[in-house]
Protein backbone atom coordinates (compact mmCIF):
# COMPACT_ATOMS: atom_id res chain seq x y z
CA UNK A 1 0.00 0.00 0.00
CA UNK A 2 1.24 3.56 -0.82
CA UNK A 3 2.30 5.35 2.18
CA UNK A 4 -0.19 8.46 1.19
CA UNK A 5 -2.71 5.64 1.25
CA UNK A 6 -2.05 3.85 4.17
CA UNK A 7 -1.46 7.17 6.50
CA UNK A 8 -4.81 8.23 5.12
CA UNK A 9 -6.34 4.75 6.44
CA UNK A 10 -4.26 5.00 9.55
CA UNK A 11 -6.17 8.48 10.52
CA UNK A 12 -9.44 7.52 9.38
CA UNK A 13 -8.76 4.01 12.25
CA UNK A 14 -7.83 6.40 14.91
CA UNK A 15 -10.56 8.21 14.75
CA UNK A 16 -12.87 5.68 14.78
CA UNK A 17 -11.02 3.64 17.55
CA UNK A 18 -10.81 7.50 19.42
CA UNK A 19 -14.30 8.20 18.87
CA UNK A 20 -15.51 4.55 20.24
CA UNK A 21 -12.77 4.93 23.55
CA UNK A 22 -13.83 8.33 24.73
CA UNK A 23 -17.58 7.20 24.47
CA UNK A 24 -17.25 3.96 26.19
CA UNK A 25 -15.17 6.03 29.16
CA UNK A 26 -17.70 8.13 29.44
CA UNK A 27 -20.36 5.25 29.65
CA UNK A 28 -18.61 3.56 32.29
CA UNK A 29 -18.93 7.27 34.44
CA UNK A 30 -22.51 5.91 35.10
CA UNK A 31 -21.60 3.05 36.78
CA UNK A 32 -22.91 2.71 40.52
CA UNK A 33 -24.87 6.47 40.15
CA UNK A 34 -27.51 5.35 37.20
CA UNK A 35 -30.95 6.24 38.37
CA UNK A 36 -31.95 2.72 38.63
CA UNK A 37 -29.82 -0.84 38.58
CA UNK A 38 -31.37 -2.41 35.61
CA UNK A 39 -29.55 1.30 34.00
CA UNK A 40 -26.64 0.98 35.92
CA UNK A 41 -25.88 -2.69 33.76
CA UNK A 42 -27.09 -1.02 30.83
CA UNK A 43 -24.75 2.13 30.44
CA UNK A 44 -21.75 -1.08 31.77
CA UNK A 45 -22.98 -2.94 29.19
CA UNK A 46 -22.78 -0.05 26.84
CA UNK A 47 -19.35 0.91 27.94
CA UNK A 48 -17.65 -2.35 27.36
CA UNK A 49 -19.07 -2.93 23.81
CA UNK A 50 -17.67 0.35 23.33
CA UNK A 51 -14.11 0.06 24.85
CA UNK A 52 -14.32 -3.70 23.05
CA UNK A 53 -15.03 -1.68 19.46
CA UNK A 54 -12.39 0.83 20.01
CA UNK A 55 -9.74 -2.10 20.61
CA UNK A 56 -11.09 -3.45 17.37
CA UNK A 57 -10.22 -0.53 15.49
CA UNK A 58 -7.04 -0.09 17.26
CA UNK A 59 -5.50 -3.64 16.00
CA UNK A 60 -6.47 -2.90 12.77
CA UNK A 61 -4.57 0.22 13.06
CA UNK A 62 -1.67 -1.79 14.70
CA UNK A 63 -1.39 -4.01 11.63
CA UNK A 64 -1.54 -1.64 9.38
CA UNK A 65 1.26 0.16 10.71
CA UNK A 66 2.86 -2.97 11.51
CA UNK A 67 2.77 -2.42 15.56
CA UNK A 68 2.67 -5.25 18.34
CA UNK A 69 -1.07 -5.77 18.14
CA UNK A 70 -0.89 -6.76 21.98
CA UNK A 71 0.69 -3.32 22.76
CA UNK A 72 0.27 -0.52 20.41
CA UNK A 73 -3.63 -0.25 21.87
CA UNK A 74 -2.15 0.58 25.32
CA UNK A 75 0.63 3.08 23.83
CA UNK A 76 -1.98 4.77 22.48
CA UNK A 77 -4.77 4.59 24.83
CA UNK A 78 -2.86 5.81 28.08
CA UNK A 79 0.38 7.54 26.39
CA UNK A 80 -0.89 9.83 24.22
CA UNK A 81 -1.63 13.63 24.97
CA UNK A 82 -5.37 15.18 24.61
CA UNK A 83 -4.21 16.94 21.16
CA UNK A 84 -2.76 13.70 19.45
CA UNK A 85 -6.08 12.64 20.11
CA UNK A 86 -8.35 12.49 17.24
CA UNK A 87 -12.18 11.94 18.54
CA UNK A 88 -15.39 14.02 18.31
CA UNK A 89 -16.16 16.28 20.66
CA UNK A 90 -19.01 15.31 21.20
CA UNK A 91 -18.05 12.08 23.20
CA UNK A 92 -15.86 13.84 25.34
CA UNK A 93 -18.53 16.08 27.01
CA UNK A 94 -18.80 14.79 30.49
CA UNK A 95 -21.98 12.99 31.40
CA UNK A 96 -24.42 15.77 32.31
CA UNK A 97 -28.01 14.73 33.03
CA UNK A 98 -29.48 10.99 32.41
CA UNK A 99 -31.16 12.66 29.35
CA UNK A 100 -28.01 14.36 28.50
CA UNK A 101 -25.86 11.27 28.54
CA UNK A 102 -28.47 9.10 26.53
CA UNK A 103 -29.19 11.83 23.83
CA UNK A 104 -25.59 11.77 23.00
CA UNK A 105 -25.63 7.93 23.17
CA UNK A 106 -28.50 8.09 20.86
CA UNK A 107 -27.35 10.28 18.29
CA UNK A 108 -23.67 8.39 18.17
CA UNK A 109 -25.48 5.01 17.91
CA UNK A 110 -27.65 6.33 14.94
CA UNK A 111 -24.34 7.41 13.51
CA UNK A 112 -22.75 4.11 14.04
CA UNK A 113 -25.48 2.45 12.02
CA UNK A 114 -25.61 4.60 9.11
CA UNK A 115 -21.28 4.42 9.11
CA UNK A 116 -20.92 0.68 9.78
CA UNK A 117 -23.27 -0.15 7.66
CA UNK A 118 -21.93 1.88 5.04
CA UNK A 119 -18.43 0.09 5.97
CA UNK A 120 -19.74 -3.57 5.46
CA UNK A 121 -18.70 -2.62 1.41
CA UNK A 122 -15.62 -1.37 2.31
CA UNK A 123 -13.13 -2.76 -0.18
CA UNK A 124 -10.15 -2.93 2.93
CA UNK A 125 -11.35 -6.11 4.20
CA UNK A 126 -9.88 -5.92 7.97
CA UNK A 127 -12.59 -3.13 7.70
CA UNK A 128 -15.52 -4.41 6.01
CA UNK A 129 -15.26 -7.85 8.12
CA UNK A 130 -14.94 -5.91 11.59
CA UNK A 131 -18.09 -3.51 10.51
CA UNK A 132 -19.94 -6.27 10.11
CA UNK A 133 -19.30 -7.62 13.80
CA UNK A 134 -19.49 -4.66 15.30
CA UNK A 135 -22.63 -3.69 13.43
CA UNK A 136 -24.63 -6.65 15.41
CA UNK A 137 -23.89 -5.71 18.42
CA UNK A 138 -24.47 -2.05 17.44
CA UNK A 139 -28.74 -2.99 17.28
CA UNK A 140 -28.20 -3.66 20.97
CA UNK A 141 -27.37 -0.08 21.51
CA UNK A 142 -29.71 1.41 19.01
CA UNK A 143 -32.44 -0.32 20.52
CA UNK A 144 -32.37 0.85 23.82
CA UNK A 145 -31.14 4.48 23.58
CA UNK A 146 -33.85 5.00 20.96
CA UNK A 147 -36.24 3.92 23.11
CA UNK A 148 -35.09 6.13 26.23
CA UNK A 149 -35.05 8.97 24.61
CA UNK A 150 -38.51 8.26 23.18
CA UNK A 151 -39.63 7.65 26.54
CA UNK A 152 -38.03 10.69 28.50
CA UNK A 153 -39.26 13.22 25.39
CA UNK A 154 -43.06 12.16 25.89
CA UNK A 155 -42.92 11.68 29.17
CA UNK A 156 -43.36 14.49 31.88
CA UNK A 157 -43.34 17.32 31.53
CA UNK A 158 -40.06 17.45 33.36
CA UNK A 159 -38.76 14.84 31.43
CA UNK A 160 -39.34 16.27 27.84
CA UNK A 161 -37.74 19.95 29.21
CA UNK A 162 -34.74 17.64 30.16
CA UNK A 163 -34.30 16.30 26.85
CA UNK A 164 -34.83 19.29 24.93
CA UNK A 165 -32.58 21.07 26.83
CA UNK A 166 -30.07 18.01 25.59
CA UNK A 167 -30.78 18.07 22.18
CA UNK A 168 -29.73 22.13 22.15
CA UNK A 169 -27.08 21.72 24.06
CA UNK A 170 -25.72 18.39 21.91
CA UNK A 171 -26.76 19.85 18.23
CA UNK A 172 -23.80 22.34 18.15
CA UNK A 173 -21.67 19.04 18.06
CA UNK A 174 -23.23 16.99 15.69
CA UNK A 175 -22.05 18.93 12.69
CA UNK A 176 -18.28 17.41 13.68
CA UNK A 177 -19.49 13.97 12.85
CA UNK A 178 -19.55 14.68 8.89
CA UNK A 179 -16.42 16.43 8.61
CA UNK A 180 -14.32 15.56 5.91
CA UNK A 181 -11.24 13.94 6.68
CA UNK A 182 -8.17 15.37 4.96
CA UNK A 183 -7.05 12.65 2.73
CA UNK A 184 -10.53 11.36 2.18
CA UNK A 185 -10.41 11.27 -1.74
CA UNK A 186 -7.41 8.64 -1.26
CA UNK A 187 -9.56 6.29 0.35
CA UNK A 188 -12.69 7.10 -1.54
CA UNK A 189 -10.93 6.42 -4.67
CA UNK A 190 -9.97 2.96 -3.43
CA UNK A 191 -13.62 2.64 -2.38
CA UNK A 192 -12.29 1.81 1.39
CA UNK A 193 -14.70 4.46 3.22
CA UNK A 194 -18.44 6.36 2.35
CA UNK A 195 -18.37 10.25 2.26
CA UNK A 196 -18.53 12.52 4.94
CA UNK A 197 -22.14 14.06 3.02
CA UNK A 198 -23.45 10.67 1.82
CA UNK A 199 -23.21 10.19 6.07
CA UNK A 200 -25.03 13.15 6.34
CA UNK A 201 -27.97 12.42 4.50
CA UNK A 202 -28.56 9.24 5.63
CA UNK A 203 -27.84 9.77 9.67
CA UNK A 204 -30.00 13.44 8.82
CA UNK A 205 -32.71 11.05 7.54
CA UNK A 206 -32.79 8.97 9.73
CA UNK A 207 -32.57 11.35 12.88
CA UNK A 208 -34.81 13.99 12.03
CA UNK A 209 -38.19 12.34 11.73
CA UNK A 210 -37.52 10.33 14.93
CA UNK A 211 -36.49 13.64 16.71
CA UNK A 212 -40.02 15.10 15.62
CA UNK A 213 -42.07 12.03 16.73
CA UNK A 214 -40.14 12.47 19.89
CA UNK A 215 -41.88 16.40 19.88
CA UNK A 216 -38.15 17.61 19.81
CA UNK A 217 -37.75 20.92 18.32
CA UNK A 218 -34.69 20.86 16.47
CA UNK A 219 -31.97 24.32 17.32
CA UNK A 220 -30.85 25.57 13.91
CA UNK A 221 -27.36 23.49 12.49
CA UNK A 222 -24.23 24.99 13.44
CA UNK A 223 -21.97 26.89 11.32
CA UNK A 224 -18.86 25.38 13.18
CA UNK A 225 -17.04 22.35 11.83
CA UNK A 226 -14.26 21.96 13.92
CA UNK A 227 -11.33 19.74 12.89
CA UNK A 228 -10.83 16.45 15.01
CA UNK A 229 -7.50 17.45 16.77
CA UNK A 230 -9.37 20.66 18.46
CA UNK A 231 -10.64 19.20 21.94
CA UNK A 232 -12.67 20.64 24.44
CA UNK A 233 -10.84 21.39 28.00
CA UNK A 234 -12.84 18.18 29.45
CA UNK A 235 -11.16 15.48 27.11
CA UNK A 236 -7.55 16.83 29.08
CA UNK A 237 -9.49 16.39 32.49
CA UNK A 238 -10.82 12.87 31.06
CA UNK A 239 -7.57 11.70 30.16
CA UNK A 240 -5.66 12.72 33.44
CA UNK A 241 -8.01 10.48 35.31
CA UNK A 242 -8.34 7.69 33.16
CA UNK A 243 -4.19 7.77 32.35
CA UNK A 244 -3.28 8.17 35.51
CA UNK A 245 -2.84 4.51 36.87
CA UNK A 246 -0.88 3.68 33.66
CA UNK A 247 1.44 6.56 33.61
CA UNK A 248 2.33 5.85 37.83
CA UNK A 249 3.96 2.97 36.58
CA UNK A 250 4.78 3.04 32.53
CA UNK A 251 5.68 -0.66 31.68
CA UNK A 252 3.38 -2.37 34.14
CA UNK A 253 1.19 -5.54 33.19
CA UNK B 1 5.67 -35.97 21.88
CA UNK B 2 3.01 -36.81 20.73
CA UNK B 3 1.58 -35.73 17.65
CA UNK B 4 -2.27 -34.73 17.72
CA UNK B 5 -4.46 -35.30 14.97
CA UNK B 6 -7.11 -32.55 13.79
CA UNK B 7 -9.55 -34.90 15.15
CA UNK B 8 -7.88 -35.61 18.54
CA UNK B 9 -7.91 -31.92 19.03
CA UNK B 10 -11.42 -30.96 17.93
CA UNK B 11 -12.12 -33.64 20.73
CA UNK B 12 -9.80 -32.10 23.43
CA UNK B 13 -11.34 -28.66 22.48
CA UNK B 14 -14.63 -29.47 23.83
CA UNK B 15 -13.38 -29.63 27.19
CA UNK B 16 -12.53 -26.24 26.94
CA UNK B 17 -15.55 -24.37 28.87
CA UNK B 18 -16.73 -20.78 28.48
CA UNK B 19 -15.80 -19.47 31.55
CA UNK B 20 -19.04 -17.92 32.66
CA UNK B 21 -21.20 -21.16 31.47
CA UNK B 22 -19.75 -23.86 32.69
CA UNK B 23 -21.59 -26.51 30.75
CA UNK B 24 -20.73 -25.08 27.15
CA UNK B 25 -17.58 -26.01 25.27
CA UNK B 26 -15.90 -23.13 23.22
CA UNK B 27 -16.92 -26.00 20.12
CA UNK B 28 -20.64 -25.78 20.76
CA UNK B 29 -20.95 -22.66 20.84
CA UNK B 30 -19.44 -22.33 17.58
CA UNK B 31 -16.46 -20.45 19.00
CA UNK B 32 -13.89 -22.86 17.41
CA UNK B 33 -13.96 -22.52 13.21
CA UNK B 34 -11.14 -24.15 12.29
CA UNK B 35 -8.03 -26.89 13.10
CA UNK B 36 -5.28 -26.86 11.06
CA UNK B 37 -1.66 -28.52 11.35
CA UNK B 38 1.32 -27.03 10.18
CA UNK B 39 3.94 -29.14 10.66
CA UNK B 40 4.60 -29.27 14.83
CA UNK B 41 2.36 -26.24 14.66
CA UNK B 42 -1.26 -26.16 15.56
CA UNK B 43 -3.02 -23.55 14.11
CA UNK B 44 -6.58 -22.59 15.53
CA UNK B 45 -8.76 -20.14 14.24
CA UNK B 46 -11.05 -18.49 16.62
CA UNK B 47 -14.33 -16.13 16.61
CA UNK B 48 -15.12 -13.93 18.97
CA UNK B 49 -19.21 -14.09 20.33
CA UNK B 50 -19.41 -10.86 21.56
CA UNK B 51 -15.95 -7.86 20.17
CA UNK B 52 -15.84 -6.84 24.10
CA UNK B 53 -15.86 -10.15 26.07
CA UNK B 54 -13.51 -10.58 28.63
CA UNK B 55 -13.59 -14.22 28.57
CA UNK B 56 -11.85 -14.25 25.60
CA UNK B 57 -8.76 -13.93 26.94
CA UNK B 58 -9.20 -16.68 29.03
CA UNK B 59 -10.32 -18.88 26.53
CA UNK B 60 -7.37 -18.59 24.77
CA UNK B 61 -5.29 -19.26 27.63
CA UNK B 62 -6.98 -22.24 28.35
CA UNK B 63 -7.15 -23.65 24.54
CA UNK B 64 -3.09 -23.05 24.56
CA UNK B 65 -2.63 -25.01 28.15
CA UNK B 66 -4.34 -27.71 27.23
CA UNK B 67 -2.87 -28.80 23.73
CA UNK B 68 0.43 -28.14 25.28
CA UNK B 69 0.09 -30.24 28.23
CA UNK B 70 -1.36 -32.82 25.64
CA UNK B 71 1.61 -33.20 24.13
CA UNK B 72 1.62 -30.27 21.29
CA UNK B 73 4.89 -28.39 20.36
CA UNK B 74 3.21 -25.14 19.64
CA UNK B 75 0.01 -24.06 19.39
CA UNK B 76 -0.84 -20.53 17.36
CA UNK B 77 -4.70 -19.05 18.11
CA UNK B 78 -5.48 -16.72 15.42
CA UNK B 79 -8.87 -14.79 15.44
CA UNK B 80 -11.09 -14.03 12.82
CA UNK B 81 -14.38 -12.01 12.00
CA UNK B 82 -15.47 -12.93 8.80
CA UNK B 83 -18.07 -14.36 9.00
CA UNK B 84 -18.94 -12.56 12.45
CA UNK B 85 -19.79 -15.06 15.00
CA UNK B 86 -23.96 -15.21 14.82
CA UNK B 87 -25.61 -17.35 17.73
CA UNK B 88 -27.28 -19.52 14.91
CA UNK B 89 -24.25 -21.64 15.64
CA UNK B 90 -25.18 -22.69 18.86
CA UNK B 91 -25.00 -26.43 18.85
CA UNK B 92 -28.43 -28.30 20.16
CA UNK B 93 -26.60 -29.50 22.73
CA UNK B 94 -25.42 -25.70 23.72
CA UNK B 95 -29.29 -24.69 23.67
CA UNK B 96 -30.13 -27.93 25.98
CA UNK B 97 -27.38 -27.17 28.30
CA UNK B 98 -28.88 -23.19 28.35
CA UNK B 99 -31.87 -24.37 28.88
CA UNK B 100 -31.07 -26.96 31.85
CA UNK B 101 -29.56 -23.37 33.43
CA UNK B 102 -32.26 -21.48 33.24
CA UNK B 103 -31.07 -19.19 30.27
CA UNK B 104 -33.22 -19.09 27.58
CA UNK B 105 -31.24 -20.05 24.31
CA UNK B 106 -31.55 -17.88 21.62
CA UNK B 107 -33.94 -18.54 18.79
CA UNK B 108 -32.27 -19.37 14.86
CA UNK B 109 -32.61 -15.77 12.95
CA UNK B 110 -30.91 -16.22 9.58
CA UNK B 111 -29.33 -13.21 9.54
CA UNK B 112 -32.84 -11.72 10.67
CA UNK B 113 -32.08 -10.43 14.04
CA UNK B 114 -35.02 -7.84 14.14
CA UNK B 115 -37.67 -10.10 13.45
CA UNK B 116 -36.54 -12.75 15.69
CA UNK B 117 -36.69 -9.79 18.21
CA UNK B 118 -40.38 -9.72 17.75
CA UNK B 119 -40.45 -13.72 18.93
CA UNK B 120 -42.03 -14.02 22.19
CA UNK B 121 -39.15 -15.76 24.62
CA UNK B 122 -39.94 -19.00 26.64
CA UNK B 123 -39.35 -19.30 30.35
CA UNK B 124 -36.39 -21.99 30.48
CA UNK B 125 -38.25 -23.59 33.95
CA UNK B 126 -41.76 -24.13 33.26
CA UNK B 127 -41.97 -23.32 29.21
CA UNK B 128 -44.55 -20.31 29.38
CA UNK B 129 -44.25 -17.88 26.95
CA UNK B 130 -46.09 -15.22 29.47
CA UNK B 131 -43.10 -13.76 29.57
CA UNK B 132 -41.04 -10.39 30.04
CA UNK B 133 -38.13 -8.49 29.09
CA UNK B 134 -37.35 -6.65 31.88
CA UNK B 135 -33.38 -5.30 30.51
CA UNK B 136 -31.90 -6.01 27.28
CA UNK B 137 -28.17 -6.08 29.26
CA UNK B 138 -27.72 -8.22 31.88
CA UNK B 139 -24.29 -9.74 33.60
CA UNK B 140 -22.84 -10.58 30.46
CA UNK B 141 -22.49 -9.41 27.01
CA UNK B 142 -24.30 -12.08 26.03
CA UNK B 143 -27.37 -12.30 28.44
CA UNK B 144 -30.81 -10.02 28.86
CA UNK B 145 -32.53 -10.39 31.90
CA UNK B 146 -36.21 -11.55 31.85
CA UNK B 147 -39.20 -12.74 34.08
CA UNK B 148 -41.86 -15.09 33.43
CA UNK B 149 -45.10 -14.02 35.03
CA UNK B 150 -46.42 -17.87 35.39
CA UNK B 151 -44.03 -19.17 37.61
CA UNK B 152 -43.04 -15.99 38.84
CA UNK B 153 -39.14 -16.80 38.48
CA UNK B 154 -36.62 -14.17 37.21
CA UNK B 155 -34.52 -15.60 34.04
CA UNK B 156 -31.51 -15.00 31.66
CA UNK B 157 -31.45 -14.93 28.07
CA UNK B 158 -29.02 -15.71 25.80
CA UNK B 159 -29.21 -12.65 23.55
CA UNK B 160 -29.90 -13.74 19.34
CA UNK B 161 -27.45 -12.19 17.73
Amino acid sequence: MKTTLQNALADYLLAMADDELILGHRDSEWCGYAPILEEDIAFANLALDEIGHASLWYTLLAELRREDPQTYADQLVFFRQAREYRNIQMVELPPGDWAFSMLRQYLFDAFEQVHLSALRQSRYAPVASAAAKVLTEELYHYRHTSAWVRRLALGTDDSHMRMQKALDALWPYVAQLFVPFTDEPLLLQEGYVPTRSELESQWNAKVTPFLQECALSLPQPSPTRYARDQHTPHLKVLLAEMQSVARLEPGAV
Amino acid sequence: MSHLSPDQIWHLLTKVADPEIPMVSIVDLGIVRQVGLQGNKIILILTPTFSACPALHWIEAQVIDLLRQSGAAEVEVRWSLTPPWSSDWLTPQARQALTRVGIAPPPRHDGRLEVALEQPVSCPYCSSTNTQMKNDFGPTLCRAIYYCHDCHQPFERFKPI
